[in-house]
């Protein structure tokens, strides 16, 4: 089954949608219709870049190649991270921190997602890796860059408050009380609302677009299903993880609050 | 005892001090001179060379929230995370001791945006007494009183220091108020601490 080939022309009229919109934005004195012009003029050029860069890789196939392109995913990602927190710790320190966490837990998902689960022939073909390892960064980005920047936010509007609390002889733990569950909860609750949904509200991206390239439903429900888990996984273990050492980074060895680290 | 030796933080003058049981110090001193980071420097809040001693025992040999246990800093403002004032106590403090502090019996199950300052500030010393701390580092405990309360505290504190053998380290602004608790006055003045004579 053939899909429809979009051409230029179709493109342009989907286009005029934003445009439409920024020109409304403007109207409204809103100040970001700056932005989404750029955002989608971005989206565009990088879209049409990753498919040439996709279909070079697709066609050569080599490891090392797909190692590069999983790294520069990665490498972005973590920018992404840093660029969003309100308050970032000195030095390198945030960056390393949403790196690794990144890194680990999105890298060993799609490990585990494509050996044991999906089991492409061979194991690195990029037709299977780099969707699979970019819907999984993506939302683990976003949920470890939510929960860091929301804890560094809490713990720093509630600092006299945590001051007291360890004066009072708590543990840095006890101290930091409920926000670092709340972040956890927070980050999740988008990953879970969206699973919940799923299918009854919205078809999910990946899955729209098996069934529009004229694979079966029923077989693109299946693909859905494990990345779902798979986003799920990603987002709550790098989650965990990140609020943990961040914890870690905002208390020293005497259980002190240490807030000069952040800038 | 409570000995401080060689006390430093941030570019403050090396502070070595000691208080007996039962005796309370009192440093005065405009604000912003450090007297109070000099308590958290003590309570190990902050980070600090030179090392503190609790009877003999040294700041580092404690883990940090047993020390913070017993060498108490209560802060000038007293600061509250659960909703209901009760909750924020280990035991239930005693009536005799609510009353003599002008504090109503029911103000437990009161919700902390309820309190007025000076409440806040009285409980929030009830809430470090019931800890049972053997050594107070306070922070103007009675900045926000009127003269009765004010005395009230202060007599409760003294009560408190004696009948446990606390070492006190007091702060105030207040000259009357250092020279009626303190046995030993001491004034934060240029980064340093210095003995006041008398």
């Amino acid at each position: 089954m053939n899909t429809i080939d979009l051409s230029y022309w179709d493109l342009g009229f989907a286009a005029l949608l934003g445009i439409a919109l920024a020109a409304l934005f403007r109207g409204m004195r809103l100040g970001i219709s700056g932005s989404l012009l750029v955002a989608g003029a971005r989206m565009m050029i990088q879209l049409t870049l990753v498919g040439y860069v996709l279909r070079f890789l697709f066609e050569e196939g080599r490891p090392w190649l797909v190692g590069i392109m999983a790294f520069v995913m990665l490498a972005v990602a973590s920018r992404e991270i840093l660029a969003r927190q309100k308050r970032k710790l000195s030095g390198w320190r945030s960056w390393r921190l949403g790196a690794s966490t990144l890194f680990v837990s999105s890298f060993a998902i799609a490990v585990y997602g494509l050996l044991v689960v999906v089991r492409p022939e061979p194991w690195y073909a990029p037709q299977y890796v780099i969707p699979i390892l970019g819907m999984i960064i993506s939302n683990t980005m976003n949920a470890i860059s939510l929960g860091m920047d929301r804890l560094t936010d809490a713990i720093y509007q509630n600092r006299n408050v945590i001051e007291q609390r360890l004066a009072l002889g708590q543990s840095a733990q006890e101290a930091i009380g409920g926000y670092a569950k709340d972040c956890i909860r927070s980050g999740m609750t988008p990953v879970i609302n969206s699973m919940a949904t799923a299918g009854i509200v919205s078809l999910p991206g990946m899955m729209t677009g098996q069934i529009l390239a004229g694979a079966s439903p029923v077989e693109a429900v299946e693909y859905q299903i494990v990345i779902w888990f798979m986003i799920a996984g990603g987002c709550g273990f790098g989650m965990t993880v990140a609020i943990k050492l961040l914890k870690g980074q905002l208390f020293d060895e005497r259980q002190r609050l240490r807030l000069e680290r952040l800038r | 005892m409570l000995r401080i030796e060689n006390l430093n933080f941030l570019d403050w003058e090396a502070v070595s001090l000691e208080v007996g049981a039962g005796e309370v110090v009192s440093i005065q001193g405009e604000s912003g001179s450090g007297k109070s980071l000099l308590l958290r420097a003590i309570a190990d809040l902050i980070p600090h060379g030179g090392e503190a001693f609790l009877g003999g025992e040294a700041c580092s040999e404690f883990s940090p929230t047993k020390w913070r246990g017993k060498v108490s800093f209560l802060s000038a403002e007293a600061l509250w995370w659960e909703d209901e004032v009760r909750a924020h106590f280990l035991n239930d403090p005693e009536l005799k001791v609510l009353q003599r502090l002008g504090l109503k019996e029911e103000c437990l199950d009161w919700e902390v945006t309820r309190l007025s300052m000076g409440e806040r500030q009285r409980l929030g010393l009830l809430r470090m007494l019931d800890r049972e701390p053997s050594a107070l580092l306070l922070d103007e405990p009675t900045a926000n009183l009127d003269d009765r309360t004010s005395a009230a505290v202060e007599g409760m504190l003294l009560d408190y220091v004696r009948e446990r053998a606390a070492c006190c380290i007091w702060v105030t602004h207040d000259r009357a108020q250092a020279a009626r608790v303190g046995q030993r006055a001491y004034t934060m003045v240029s980064k340093q601490l210095r003995k006041v004579a008398g």
